[in-house]
């Protein structure tokens, strides 16, 4: 919201107040301007040099020796002698031969910079002196445009009557424009004079009520039916006031250029007097209008006088707006109906058909108040924004409704020359009831932590239309000015007391309280861990979006094969692209998507993420703060591209394959204390190669898969080709196994004795998991073998078809002696009895 | 020449020769042509019978003087040629202790975790321990509770993703701040009417055009502190104690009235600009101040629905955004860098 300086100082005096200092103080008060701008004062984009470019009355107009086209005008600047200054423009040009005029205009004086006036957009040009067929021209009278105040070259600008001669342009027309970004549904500060209220309440000035008393300059006074329409509210829960006032007689043009100067500097274009006041007055006071073309509004029957009507759509309603579209309308929307039916959304837009024209003569003017939510409601419904709906949504005082209409009218009055009937139509079903706040001055401490004294306080109430009465010291009734809606808290009035008052202003503190009872979030610390381990090994952490393309599931799966997931997906009903429309059930497709993208430009990518995937397990139930949705964290790797990077000597550059990301996992189990309690057996996985995938059990429960991904998977997420192993994990169930494990361990026993090492080969069937062989050893070999490290790995003629031997370095030690041959010689007859019996292991002999 | 002008005339000769015995070769020759058993030293001990007897004891301890001589100079010369011989060794064995090492891959984590991390740490400082709420959430506590009724013009500060639920069943939406966690927090302790210091990570979402500047998941940090007693002040002090851990000491202050739905009275929190220092420039848009929370006192509609009685009870929240102080501090430009997970752009962290 844009609000020119010289339009403030109208009801507050600002003049002396740099406009800095207004616009910080104003910031701090919750009025945050955004941006100054500076019109024709120093800091403007064209400054207006105040020796140059002065006010000067133009005395006459006489033809120029030797050009038909253009004129020489006596001008008064205020100096000793009167200048002659050549020029071409239209409304001058037909004042040719005519003196004793006395228009004040703008003039700049050779030297001054001016945007040029025919050159397209804006270019600033030094003003020369010029001989003009003949004649010396030192000066010239200006354009809207070439003082910047348009972006098209029109007429010359006059400036009022009563405009000093030879005074600085800038103590004229110069401004400055502060913009606002005002946060909260604040319909008081959506308007000037709100903004003058704050103002005068920090800075403790006056604040003058001339806007609103309009109605008594008028004498305006209301009937519920007046003479000119007869006024229904039907739906009184929609449309609490609806006032209607008369102006006969009015002759449509432009409105003067002070107006049009507020309304542009405001940001809005004049169009002409009756929209611009319309328009001027919702700036002004922040109460939206509109105005009907009083012979358009029809009667309920012939004969009858023309009736307003405003009441609830009937389903499927229809009407033009204003913007030239036909709406249609559902049943709790307010429609502004005549006779005929409707003639415009109420609160929201116009219809097209009792639009002001140019040919308009008598104005109905409505100033009415609308329920903000359904306001709010009817706009995103029908996705129509405009500047009442946007205003309405806001909040508007109802009490405004008469007082910006009478403003109106006697603005129509002085500028459009028409005349206002003198009973207005009001009727008021919903007029509020005074809501008084019970308040106790000690509460600003309480919950500010300041002492701010109480007849500071009072001095704040008061400076915003609050009214204080006191019945003790400690016992106030603060009456809540209608415009205030949204008051209805002590704590409402603290915050009032303590931004006028300045938060600037407040001590530093600490919360001086007893501690709350102190935990540790045990799952946020873990989780942290996790991140630690992986980083350590290598790994690059990312934090991938949750939104995810719901195709991305499908392509999870190799063909033939459908993931199963713990849930039902959620998918958005909005979303911003098909690629973000559903809430992730795995972290794969984001980590897949991640490495396809970094490996377009890196060769090698060692990622993994811990976050949490998110489905829908039942129906949410609100009372129990219950979403129906689980939200489990998962880990998930993924490694790609050559084991090791280029070097000066060679390196292995071979691709990066299971045993890889085994060799990661194995070492974060060991961190997990898991690395002995993890099961694992062949996976069979639908994102996974059927020979490269393991599944991970921990004490019987699933801790997830990990192997070398499907090649069409890798396909399906336009993955170079090349192996991509990965892993997801269910991150709860490890990290509780963890937990558990963590809770049983006990240190091992740590021997003095000599170990003694020998290698043992043992043949088995080649599909025997080497893990279950190993596990066997040390089973049988319990509790003096204590290590069965797997060192090689044979196929072939020597072990038979079918067969495979795996060598096993095997380390005996005991915790009490120095083992012997015999000690040994006895545990491996052992173990050799066990394998042969549990799997068919056979020795093999060197 | 008699046999003891031989000997020494040997022994000089002897002694020559070793100091052009160059390396271990050269020295073995040496020993074995002058003290070898057919060394010419030890072929002058053989002479010793030759001369008439009462020579022989002088000559023979003549002898055994030269010979213990070259025998200590043979060895301190083996010394030396031994010591050279291994500075050629290692000479010749230098390498280019310039070149890179063998490469050891690196991991890194997330620019936002570390974030997140530091901001824990500080807030832990003061009490505070870490609460999580959930991301997909209930239309109630993302904005009723919060006291955001439908349509409530509030509401327009936030553009929501909605949840596709069935018709008639509670919405669903994904949290468009942490605040939904202040109701969390507060029913959870409110059973025990306990006092409350959390803050609240978490991802949020936004219904917005994804830009350099803005993207539709982020990441927050709510706080909430709960109390008998707890002021606008205290809230104030917390955010300076903040501002300086987490940007360096001697940080400013500056507090603005705003508004906020669920906080009474509102304000915003700023700090000066970390880049200029508070004179303006482009980063803080010439203000020389920088929002780093909105915060404000817990509106007690909000105590109220968290539990918690607002005539005995007070208390403040904050929250912030995770990415825009790392955007600053590493002036990063585009936002869509965080979650986006480009390598080249994580890795410098
Ligand atoms: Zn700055």
């Amino acid at each position: 919201m844009r609000v020119p300086l010289s339009w403030l100082n109208d009801y507050v005096d600002v003049k002396n107040i740099p406009v800095q200092e207004l616009a910080n103080r104003l910031t701090l008060a919750g009025m945050e301007v955004e941006a100054i701008e500076t019109i024709g004062y120093p800091g403007a984009e064209l400054p207006w040099d105040p020796k140059l470019i002065t006010t000067a009355e133009v005395l006459s107009v006489g033809p120029h020796p030797d050009a038909d086209r253009l004129v020489l005008v006596e001008v008064d600047y205020g100096g000793p002698e009167h200048e002659i200054a050549v020029t071409g423009a239209p409304s001058l040009y037909a004042l040719k031969g005519q003196s004793d005029l006395h228009l004040k205009v703008a003039f700049a004086w050779e030297g001054s910079l001016l945007y040029d006036g025919h050159a397209e957009g804006f270019v600033q040009r030094k003003l020369k002196a010029t001989k003009v067929r003949g004649v010396l021209s030192r000066a010239m009278v200006c354009s809207q445009k070439e003082l910047g105040l348009a972006d098209v070259h029109g007429d010359i600008i006059y400036l009022p009557s009563d405009t000093p001669v030879g005074v600085p342009l800038t103590e004229v027309l110069g401004d400055y424009v502060l913009d606002f970004e005002i946060k909260g549904p604040f319909g008081h500060l959506q308007c000037v004079y709100g903004i003058a209220r704050e103002v005068a309440a920090i800075f403790g000035r006056p604040l003058k009520r001339t806007p609103l008393e309009a109605a008594i300059r008028l004498g305006l006074t209301t009937v519920e039916q007046p003479e000119a329409v007869e006024l229904e509210i039907a739906d009184p829960d929609l449309c609490p006031r609806y006032t209607a006032t008369m102006i006969r007689g009015v002759s449509i043009g432009p409105s003067p250029l002070w107006m049009q100067l507020r309304l542009q500097r405001a940001g809005m274009r004049p169009i002409n007097n009756i929209v611009d006041i319309t328009n001027y007055v919702m700036l002004e006071l922040g109460q939206p209008l509109h105005a009907f073309d009083y012979a358009q509004i029809r009667p309920r029957s012939a004969g009858s006088k023309p009736a307003i009507i405003v009441r609830r759509a009937l389903p499927g309603e229809q009407m033009a707006t204003l913007d030239g579209e036909l709406r249609t309308f559902d049943g709790d929307m307010c429609l502004i109906t005549d006779g005929g039916g409707p003639v415009g959304v109420g609160g929201v837009m116009g219809g097209l058909d009792s639009e002001v024209k140019d040919t308009t003569r008598d104005i109905l003017l409505e100033a009415a108040n609308f329920f903000f939510l359904n306001i709010r409601r009817t706009t995103q419904l029908l996705k129509i924004s405009s500047e009442a709906g946007s205003r309405f949504g806001k909040r508007v005082d109802s009490e405004l409704a008469l007082i910006a209409g009478a403003r109106a009218a006697e603005l129509m009055r002085e500028l459009a020359g028409g005349v206002v009937d003198s009973i207005a139509g009001d009727r008021y079903p919903g007029k509020p009831a005074p809501f008084p706040v019970a308040y106790c001055p000690a509460m600003a401490d309480s919950i500010l932590g300041v002492i701010i004294p109480a007849e500071e306080q009072r001095r704040i109430l008061t400076a915003l239309e609050f009214s204080v009465r006191d019945n003790g010291p400690e016992d106030w009734e603060v009456l809540v000015p209608s415009y205030r809606l949204d008051v209805r808290h002590p704590v409402d009035l603290v915050e009032e007391i303590g931004r006028i008052y300045g938060y600037d202003r407040f001590p530093h503190t600490l919360i001086d309280e007893p501690l709350p009872p102190l935990r540790h979030n045990v799952p946020l610390e873990e989780e942290e861990r996790v991140r630690d381990w992986l980083v350590g090994l290598g790994l690059d952490e990312i934090i991938s979006y949750s939104l995810i393309d719901p195709a991305d599931e499908p392509r999870l799966a190799s063909p033939g094969t459908a993931l199963t997931f713990a849930g039902e997906a959620i998918p958005l009903r909005n979303s911003l692209s098909p690629e973000r429309s559903q809430m992730r059930r795995s972290l794969l497709p984001g980590l897949l998507r991640t490495a396809r993208n970094n490996l377009r430009f890196l060769e090698r990518v060692a990622l993994f993420e811990v976050g949490r995937v998110h489905y829908r397990l039942a129906t949410p139930n609100p009372a129990a703060g219950e979403t129906g949705v689980a939200e489990p964290r998962r880990v998930a790797m993924a490694l790609a591209g050559p084991r090791q990077g280029r070097w000066f000597e060679a390196t292995d550059r071979s691709a990066l394959d299971y045993f890889d990301l085994k060799g990661i996992v194995e070492a974060f189990l060991e961190r997990l204390a898991l690395l002995d309690k993890a099961q694992w057996e062949r996976g069979a996985h639908p994102s996974f190669h059927p020979g490269r995938c393991a599944r991970v059990t921990v004490e019987g429960r699933e801790i997830g898969y990990l192997g070398e991904l499907h090649p069409l998977v890798c396909e399906a997420f336009d993955l170079p080709v090349q192996p991509v192993v990965a892993l997801e994990w269910d991150l709860e169930a490890l990290l509780d196994a963890a937990r558990a494990a963590e809770g049983g361990k006990h240190v091992g026993m740590i021997s003095a004795y000599p170990p003694v090492h020998e290698d043992l080969a043992l043949i088995v069937d080649a599909g025997t998991p080497a893990l279950d062989v190993q596990r066997a050893i040390l089973q049988a070999g319990l509790p003096l073998v204590t290590r069965a490290l797997l060192f090689d790995i044979y196929q072939g003629p020597q072990v038979g078809e079918g067969k495979k031997s795996l060598a096993f370095a095997l380390t005996y030690q005991s915790p009490g002696k120095a083992l012997d041959e015999s000690d040994v010689e006895k545990l491996r007859m052992r173990i050799i009895k066990v394998v042969e019996k549990q799997l068919g292991a056979k020795v093999r002999r060197a | 020449m008699t046999l003891f002008e031989a000997l020494e005339q040997v022994y000089n000769e002897a002694q020559a020769a070793l100091e052009l015995a160059g390396d271990s070769a050269g020295l073995e020759a040496w020993y074995a042509a002058y003290l070898g058993r057919k060394g010419t030293v030890t072929l002058q001990t053989r002479a010793v019978g030759q001369l008439p007897k009462d020579e022989r004891p002088a000559f023979g301890q003549r002898v055994n003087e030269v010979k213990q001589a070259l025998e200590e100079a043979y060895a301190a010369r083996a010394e030396a040629i031994k010591q050279a011989e291994m500075l050629r060794t290692l000479e010749s064995g230098a390498i280019d202790i310039t070149l890179p090492g063998r490469p050891v891959p690196q991991g890194h984590l997330h620019l936002t975790t570390r974030t997140l991390r530091q901001i824990y740490d500080i807030f832990a400082m003061m009490g505070f321990e870490v609460f999580e709420a959930p991301d997909v959430e209930l239309e109630a506590y993302n904005f009723d509770l919060l006291n955001i009724p439908d349509y409530h013009p509030a509401r327009d500060m936030w553009d929501t993703f909605w949840v596709q639920t069935p018709p008639g069943e509670p919405r669903l939406l994904l949290r468009t701040h942490t605040s939904p966690g202040q109701i969390r927090a507060m029913r959870e302790r409110a059973t025990h009417q306990e006092p409350i210091r959390v803050i609240l990570p978490g991802k949020c979402y936004r219904y917005e055009q994804i830009t350099a500047r803005s993207e539709h998941q982020f990441y927050q940090l709510e706080g909430l502190a709960v109390g008998r007693g707890i002021t606008l002040t205290d809230l104030i002090g917390t955010m300076h104690q903040f501002a300086e851990l987490f940007y360096g000491t001697g940080r400013k202050i500056r507090v603005r009235s705003s508004y906020f739905p669920f906080t009474e009275p509102s304000v915003e929190v700023d700090t000066n600009c970390i880049l200029c220092g508070g004179g303006g420039c482009g980063v803080c848009k010439y203000t020389g101040w920088l929002e780093i929370a909105g915060a404000g006192m817990v509106h007690p509609v909000v105590l109220q629905n968290g539990g918690y009685d607002p005539a005995e009870w007070s208390g403040f929240a904050f929250g912030m955004g995770i990415e825009r102080p790392s955007m600053m501090k590493y002036d990063v430009s585009d936002i869509r860098l965080y979650y986006g997970n480009d390598l080249r752009f994580l890795r410098q962290f």
